[in-house]
């Protein structure tokens, strides 16, 4: 497990982190991103609703960051391909993102995201991704 | 509705979905262009929204959302008349990396709209629309207008 010092380094040294305004929260060994509510974040200002690029650019950042926890910290994965299903509208709230890596290769990880507000039993939107990465030692 | 008429009012939509919703306008997404079922949305190189400080590559995140927006647009514009839209489904393939400087191009298709639901192809480059950054599948829904109700709607 890498340091939870290294990994808000890391987060914080990635610029379209901190344009989303994402933190990371530690309970014992796991890792939620939060992104606190901003107005910049918005899509549908009449709703008004969350965007929905923001809410997937949160849970693949907090894949990244699983992958980068799991992996010891080598390197930053890069995505091969993501499927996005939006459940729920985006409300103008803090929403919250969770990885799990359900499979790590030797070169390509299988990871599934779950986004959600005030509920976590009401996800808005849940993603699938696989990401080339380097095999922890 | 004229098709000139239809053409009119999307052209108005556009530039409101791309540059005037927050964070179209955070990211520093562009209009570009708007036809019956397609867009053309860009996204210019900015290092706020660089991914990775040592490749100094774009995130996926900037892209996907360039994608989604673009898809939007394009979903509207698939039906018999423009209706707002919710995305459903959004499927990307990431080929490579953006090019640091690049701006990127993301253009969209609806390729079939039923009664409710959109069916969307894009591809994002950044000069080359045969050498792709990455492409996406999309799937959105029109959210019923308020004038009518479910059963119509």
């Amino acid at each position: 497990m890498v340091e939870q010092q290294r990994i808000i380094k890391a987060l914080s040294q990635i610029p379209y982190s901190k344009m989303l305004g994402v933190e990371p929260i530690f309970i014992g060994e796991e890792f939620t991103l939060k992104m606190p509510y901003s107005h910049s974040n918005i899509g549908n200002p009449t709703l008004p609703a969350l965007h929905g690029g923001a809410i997937s650019g949160l849970m693949e950042i907090a894949a990244i960051t699983q992958l980068f926890i799991t992996t010891n910290g080598k390197s930053l994965s890069k995505p091969i391909g993501i499927n996005v299903d939006y459940l729920r509208k985006g409300l103008p709230k803090d929403t919250y993102a969770r990885a799990v890596v359900f499979k790590q290769g030797t070169r390509v990880a299988n990871v599934r995201v779950r986004s959600w507000q005030e509920d976590y039993n009401k996800p808005i939107a849940v993603m699938h991704g696989h990401y080339l990465t380097d095999k922890a030692d | 509705m004229s098709d000139n008429d239809y053409i009119e009012k999307l052209w108005e939509i556009g530039p409101s979905m791309a540059e005037h919703t927050p964070h179209g306008k955070e990211l520093g997404i562009k209009f570009v262009a708007v036809d019956k079922g397609r867009a053309t949305m860009s996204l210019p190189y900015n290092i706020e929204l660089i991914g990775d400080p040592k490749t100094r590559v774009l995130h996926g995140g900037a892209v996907t959302t360039l994608l989604d927006q673009a898809c939007g647009l394009a979903a509207i514009a698939g039906f018999d008349e423009p209706r707002m839209c919710a995305t459903l489904n959004l499927s990307i393939d990431y080929m490579r990396a953006a090019k640091p400087g690049k701006t990127i191009i993301a253009q969209a298709h609806c390729y079939k709209a039923t009664k409710h639901v959109a069916f969307l192809r894009a591809v994002a480059h950044d000069g080359d629309e045969t050498d792709p950054v990455a492409t996406a599948q999309a799937t959105f829904m029109a959210t019923s207008m308020l004038k009518k109700g479910p059963k119509n709607g």
